[in-house]
């Protein structure tokens, strides 16, 4: 694997996470339970399918083969996918998407705030972007996930039960391979272990404070982010998310 | 108790404005939602640089019954705009 390699697999890995996860939270657009969460819901998919454009657009730049940003995001197939398995999840109920966009945005403000000293002035140059857009996102779900914890019993047994679903998904974002030990040594991003300690401080305040307990056992589901083996749920979402492309190849408006 | 949010009254100040303006309202579980829920509704196509958020129940406004005895007996009072006065030219715009 050379040096361009593991950066395209990188970048892969960021935008496919924003760009799953953006596609998840877009279906909500027009069934959110109120219309004040409906437009916040648009707004941070947006957020993510702008900083997908940032991120496969890079991506496309390294690979160098002539591949755009919507080239990548609509013309590959699901073993393509580089995202972690969390994102990919269905969102099931309003608390367990915001449960889930929580445990993202903790993890995303951690990485990024690491992503801005990258010896890459491209990568740093997204990740100061994306920062601001994702210190709000986290301040939102975290606010949130407060609100519908420490609320009713049932926000609160639904919270936790979102919690009991998603933690075992969560290993994923700080697993290591030669990718991220090629982006170390050339001082492009951090070792994605050396995250948790401050991403644990975060969400352990966030769900102390929202009366949740995070579940003890360390087992993780994994497999996205290597590409190994994707969950049944991204396929379905692919088939909606790239219909157009596939059903008229080259299209545009 | 209601199970529908308290409805809020949004005010932003614009990029060059300088004073708050009343932009629409919304509902939110509390202030500091409010404040959020402003700020993703009313603030997306850069409209704001600050954002205050009243309860609508705490806004007393006047009756609109009452409007013949409240605003037209000004109607008459033309001297009261300040269009009487000779400015000399040396002032300027004013």
């Amino acid at each position: 694997m050379t040096d361009q390699d593991a950066l395209f697999q990188f970048l892969l890995r960021m935008g496919d996470n924003t760009l799953v996860l953006g596609h998840r939270v877009s279906e909500w657009c027009g069934v959110s339970p109120v219309l004040e969460e409906d437009i916040a819901l648009a707004n941070t998919a947006l957020d993510m399918i702008g900083q997908t454009q940032f991120w496969l657009g890079l991506a496309g730049e390294v690979e160098g083969k002539g591949r755009s940003a919507d080239d990548l995001a609509f013309l590959r197939d699901v073993w393509d996918f580089r995202n972690v398995l969390l994102v990919e999840l269905p969102n099931g109920d309003f608390g367990q998407t915001l449960m889930r966009q929580f445990l993202f945005d903790a993890w995303a403000s951690t990485m990024l705030g690491r992503l801005m000293y990258s010896s890459d002035k491209r990568v740093a140059d997204i990740a100061e972007k994306a920062s601001k857009e994702v210190a709000y996102h986290v301040e939102r779900s975290a606010d949130t996930v407060v609100g519908l914890g420490d609320g009713t019993p049932e926000s609160h047994a639904k919270m936790q039960a979102a919690l009991d679903l998603l933690y075992p998904y969560v290993g994923e974002l700080f697993e290591s391979d030669a990718v991220d030990a090629a982006m170390v040594s050339a001082g492009i991003a951090p070792d994605p272990a050396s995250l948790r300690d401050d991403y644990d401080t975060l969400i352990k305040r966030v769900l102390s404070e929202a009366t949740l307990n995070v579940p003890a056992s360390k087992f993780t589901h994994k497999g996205g982010r290597t590409g190994y083996m994707h969950t049944e749920h991204l396929g379905h979402m692919l088939t909606q998310m790239q219909w157009l492309q596939r059903a008229y190849p080259g299209a545009t408006w | 108790m209601s199970k529908e949010w308290p409805l809020w009254e949004i005010f932003i100040r614009g990029q060059h404005g300088m004073s708050h303006r009343h932009v629409g309202s919304l509902h939110a579980p509390d202030e500091e939602m409010a404040i959020k829920n402003a700020r993703d509704v009313y603030t997306r196509r850069n409209e704001g640089v600050s954002i205050w958020v009243v309860e609508a129940k705490h806004i007393a406004a006047s009756s609109p019954e009452e409007k013949g005895p409240l605003y037209e007996p000004s109607n008459s009072k033309v001297y009261r705009h300040p269009t009487f006065f000779d400015i000399p030219d040396e002032v300027g715009h004013m």
